[in-house]
């Protein structure tokens, strides 16, 4: 049995196989209602399978909160950053465009920001969050730090994200690769250019494998 | 002392002697002032004093700096001819949806509606007949010739005049009672929600959530009890019950800077966000420099870029032609920390 603090959140989008049961399952937590706040992204759809899922990374300095006008995003002491505070949020959209994850979302009806919070009223009791319950690849992996160095031994935590000259350190992890590649931080805005793995899907892939029975 | 609390506390002094110079005017130099208020009356500029600080201090932060300065430019704006006529209609619209009917609110739920319009109204009824009546603004005074008719004096100034012993009177004087009615109720649905509700005990914090619903409770109810006691008990218990409310009332007064309660002070700010959309959708927009979408007003994103500047942040990209972080859509961001991910493991392979 772990401590509560001995916790942590790993996500590995390589892992993703894009299934949508996080975005099924994050809608059930407690603390946002009806209202999935896990984003699962294509990277490319026109050119790729590939998707990613994106939880909030929770920031030692959350640009978030720094730029929120109505001082309405709080961190709680164990370092998780809260969707806005009903009462204060005036829906400006700063820390939507602002936060260099994408994460946060505007619920235009409510006049309020809303985003991923760890599913605080679930880990703040020892529990797992929603999307890592259910995720059936491992791509969203929330446990003990020694338990996931022996589940993945090829790969490596790492929490530190370049965008530009900013440094960004966070309290969720990235699983990275060990090895050869020695990066302290992930450098996001370096693929700025890259697009998806070509993997495109043939659209004619039925009739080639019909022609090739047919050949047979 | 830094800069920007020196500051704060001069509009803090100069709003709280602005107010103490009405108490003496709107009174007749204390003439009409009842002295039995005094300690609601001190409570009260100490409370102004507190919320002007604070208000001027939030103000100050790089991000509601921001808003403030466009605020009063897009106001200005919305000032002009052709449009003054079309935008106070809008404005007014807004001010009654948000305010008086809490629109937001009843999106987010029907009894969480319900819970904070009785709490809303209560408090706003009980702060209309109390602070004029503490500040010495308002009195009442029999009429010279038939003693059962008061006339309201406002600054000293005589105005209507009601009977004592009539529906208007009732209603009149037990202000107070009806709204103590609304604010209990209020306080008890919002408490219901947040003794059953998993979600908001998770989130809750007890000075934060539950210590306003508690004072407001507290007020309430002990303002009702006064009146039972001299309703129907003869004055039993009157002192003390008048000493406890004063205690809750003073309290509270003097957390409103503090706490949940500060958001009736920064909910103004939502009025003049929606004016600084509005003008930003009919700019120009900002397009992704990945994607090539639009995603954002180009004010507002070059305004939160020289927030960022000024909060420390380095997001600039001076080797690339993105040239920030900013010019890059949420959805793109998302991806390219999925793309920034599979590059390490493409390396991590080709290196072998």
């Amino acid at each position: 049995m772990f401590l509560l603090d001995q916790n942590e959140f790993f996500i590995d989008p390589a892992r993703c196989i894009g299934c949508q049961a996080c975005v099924q399952a994050c809608s059930e937590c407690d603390t946002h209602k009806g209202h999935a706040m896990i984003h699962l992204e294509y990277v490319d759809r026109g050119q790729s399978t590939q998707t990613v899922p994106v939880v909030c990374m929770h920031c030692e300095s959350p640009t978030c909160a720094e730029v929120c006008p109505a001082d309405a995003i709080k961190k709680t002491e164990d370092g998780v950053v809260q969707s806005a505070r009903k009462p204060r949020c005036v829906a400006c959209n700063n820390c939507v465009l602002a936060c260099p994850f994408g994460v946060p979302k505007m619920i235009t009806d409510f006049e309020l920001m809303m985003k991923c919070d760890l599913c605080y009223d679930r880990t703040s009791a020892g529990k797992k969050p929603m999307c890592a319950t259910v995720c059936p690849s491992g791509a969203l992996f929330y446990g003990p730090r020694p338990e996931i160095d022996q589940l993945r031994p090829r790969s490596k935590p790492m929490n530190q994200f370049q965008f530009g000259r900013q440094t960004i350190t966070t309290k969720v992890h990235m699983m990275a690769p060990t090895g050869p590649v020695k990066a302290q931080y992930l450098d996001v805005t370096e693929v700025m250019n890259e697009n998806g793995p070509r993997q495109r899907i043939a659209l004619d892939i039925l009739s080639n494998l019909y022609a090739s029975e047919d050949g047979v | 002392m830094s800069k920007e609390k020196l500051k704060a506390n001069i509009w803090a002094f100069v709003v709280t002697a602005i107010l103490a110079r009405l108490i003496t005017l709107g009174s007749g130099n204390l003439d009409r002032f009842d002295a039995a208020l005094v300690p609601y009356t001190f409570a009260t500029l100490f409370a102004v004093f507190g919320i002007t600080r604070r208000y001027a201090l939030w103000l100050h932060r790089p991000p509601t700096a921001m808003y403030w300065t466009r605020g009063w430019k897009v106001f200005l704006l919305l000032l002009h001819p052709r449009h003054v006529g079309s935008n106070a209609i809008l404005f007014l619209r807004r001010l009654i949806a948000h305010y008086a009917f809490n629109d937001f609110i009843w999106r987010r739920g029907r009894m969480r509606w319900l819970a904070h319009w009785c709490i809303m109204w209560g408090c706003v009824i009980a702060v209309a007949i109390t602070i004029p009546l503490v500040c010495g603004w308002i009195d009442f005074r029999s009429e010279a010739d038939n003693l059962e008719w008061y006339r309201v004096l406002v600054f000293g100034y005589p105005t209507v005049a009601f009977p004592i012993r009539s529906l208007v009177g009732f209603l009149t004087f037990h202000g107070l009672v009806w709204s103590s009615f609304l604010v209990i109720f209020g306080v008890l649905l919002a408490l219901r929600r947040r003794l059953s509700d998993h979600g908001a005990a998770a989130l809750q914090q007890f000075g934060e959530d539950l210590l306003p619903l508690f004072l407001l409770f507290a007020i309430s109810v002990t303002g009702l009890m006064l009146t039972a006691s001299y309703t129907w008990m003869k004055g039993y218990g009157y002192d003390f019950l008048a000493i406890l409310h004063a205690i809750t009332v003073i309290f509270t007064l003097l957390w409103l800077p503090f706490g949940k309660f500060f958001h009736i002070f920064q909910r103004s700010a939502t009025v003049g966000v929606a004016f600084y959309q509005d003008v930003g959708k009919q700019g120009e927009q900002a397009k992704c420099r990945r994607c090539g979408n639009e995603f954002a007003s180009r004010m507002h994103v070059e305004d939160l870029i020289t927030v960022e500047k000024q909060l420390g942040y380095r997001y600039e990209m001076p080797d690339s032609p993105v040239e920030h972080y900013q010019w890059i859509c949420p959805r793109c961001r998302r991806a390219l920390l999925g793309l920034a991910q599979g590059v390490l493991w493409n390396e991590s392979q080709a290196q072998g």
